[in-house]
């Protein structure tokens, strides 16, 4: 069920609008990367505040653990080695769901309501109305959504829509030791950003930045990038994601036309019948096979 | 059955069973199909216990249509190649869409619509076989471009292949007497002369 005290703005597959007569506020999740230490402390909290326990996975040679989101890890620090400005770096990105403004899985999903944005930018799964098709996979540019092996529901990261309902601040904001994950207003998120950009410019990170893609109208979840014009280099975070032009393709247009087709086809088929009448065989003909009948009876 | 000793077969019982498999299934896609390619018809997972289940069964009545279509295709592949007739067939074909099939040129089995169908079928069968396998999520999981692609594709050829299939029926209806080669088997001496006058004079020596 859709949060009560949230706003519905979008749902999937619904091709009326959602509620508009409220005006609630934009939130943002703001995640600066230069001052993440890399803890995991927020995995933690969202497998404690969400009840999520992943099967204890294996060590895969790297610090990334488990080795990718999952049904059960709905955030996920990604660790990467570069060498930028000559010297070794360690850049660790929180990766989660990104609450596109404009969502590619919710484009993309065919099951009413199985997928929800809320009027404050919160995209929802509502794993009860989902069936498990994997069309949010196919929609989403950031690589997010999963498909769970034992109930075949798509899952991600719900921004705490739960707490955020109350006026809580998401789960792993509230666990970030250092403060690398800031929530509130988008506007005061992008406020914040600046003078962390600034900051980080006057330590000599000339291309310091935020990161809100545009190509997907921006984010909910936003970074504040050492290397903002080098998004790639974080776990390879994409420069300029939008929905993909296959997806537009897919969920544009094109089926309300072949819909519309497919009606002019059948109609046409009744309106040919009733018009130009049935195709009979003809009197002629079978006239001819009468004769040829009766010449062959004569005959014998 | 034959009503009349004098009607002529036009198909084998193998063949019509496995005109109907492929008939059955490819209706029960349809139904199911339609209901992920617009929220309009989301309403017709209801026919199938609901939206997980046509979910889940959409994709094995592919593996079933796929393997009759394969069937018929063998069966009928060689009746089907296009020939000159055909083309002027088709060239006239709006004559016969008016109602008026006095100077169509002679026909064999098939017409040149019928082939033009049969082929047209062949090659969104064999686009809806490989589509569908990129974006069967309970079973592979291949490059999102693929995936991304196979959806594109699976939607175009499935929306080309049920305006198809309306033809196919309309035609079927339009054309008195036709339905029944496909129920029991044969047709009326008249049906044919008038309609595939080369294969009437084929099978009856006239």
């Amino acid at each position: 069920m859709a949060l009560q005290s949230l706003d519905i703005k979008q749902r999937s597959a619904t091709t009326t609008p959602s509620t508009q007569a409220r005006q609630t506020v934009e939130i943002a999740k703001l995640i600066d990367v230069s001052t993440c230490i890399g803890c995991k402390a927020c995995q933690s909290a969202c497998m404690e505040w969400n009840d999520l326990r992943p099967e204890v996975g294996v060590n895969v040679g790297v610090h990334d653990n488990p080795a990718d989101l999952g049904a059960g890890a709905w955030t996920l620090m990604r660790f990467s080695e570069t060498e930028e400005n000559n010297k070794l770096e360690w850049l660790i990105r929180k990766d989660g769901c990104m609450h596109c403004a404009d969502p590619g899985c919710l484009k993309a999903c065919p099951s009413p309501g199985a997928i929800i944005q809320y009027a404050n930018g919160i995209v929802d799964f509502h794993q009860d109305s989902c069936i498990g098709c994997g069309y949010c996979l196919t929609g989403c540019p950031f690589n997010i959504p999963r498909i769970s092996k034992e109930d075949n529901k798509a899952y991600k990261c719900s921004l705490c829509s739960d707490r955020v309902a109350v006026n809580q601040a998401p789960a792993c904001v509230k666990a970030c030791p250092t403060g690398a994950i800031q929530f509130g207003s988008k506007e005061d998120m992008k406020d914040y950003a600046e003078t962390r950009v600034a900051d980080l410019k006057e330590r000599g990170y000339k291309q310091a930045g935020l990161y809100d893609p545009q190509g997907v109208g921006g984010t909910h979840v936003m970074y504040v990038l050492h290397h903002a014009d080098k998004p790639n280099l974080y776990a390879g975070l994409p420069e300029n994601p939008s929905i993909s032009p296959l997806v537009a393709l897919w969920k544009g247009v094109a089926k309300p036309l072949a819909t519309l087709a497919l009606a002019g086809v059948a109609l046409g088929s009744l309106f040919h019948y009733v018009t130009k009448g049935p195709n009979e065989v003809s009197k002629e003909i079978e006239d001819e096979i009468e004769r040829e009948d009766r010449e062959k009876e004569a005959a014998k | 059955m034959i009503r009349d000793p004098k009607d002529l077969k036009r198909y084998e019982p193998k063949e019509r069973a496995n005109h109907w498999v492929v008939g059955i299934s490819f209706i029960l896609l349809a139904l199911s199909g339609l209901a992920f390619f617009h929220p309009a018809f989301f309403p017709l997972t209801q026919l199938f216990g609901g939206p997980t289940w046509a979910r889940i069964i959409h994709p094995y009545l592919g593996v079933l249509m796929a393997l009759s279509f394969l069937g018929l295709y063998f069966r009928f592949k060689h009746l089907n190649k296009i020939t000159a007739a055909d083309k002027e067939w088709l060239a006239k074909a709006q004559n016969m869409v008016n109602g008026n099939d006095h100077d169509m040129p002679e026909q064999g089995k098939y017409n040149g619509g019928q082939k033009v169908m049969f082929w047209v079928m062949a090659i969104c069968m064999l686009l809806m076989t490989v589509s569908g396998l990129l974006i069967w999520r309970a079973w592979f999981g291949f490059d999102i471009t693929l995936v991304r692609m196979g959806a594109v594709v699976h939607a175009a050829a499935g929306a080309v292949m049920i305006g198809m299939i309306f033809v196919h029926v309309y035609a079927a209806i339009w054309v008195k007497g036709t339905i029944r080669a496909m129920w029991y088997g044969t047709v009326t001496r008249g049906w044919a002369k008038q309609h595939h006058r080369g294969w009437y004079r084929q099978i009856t020596g006239k």
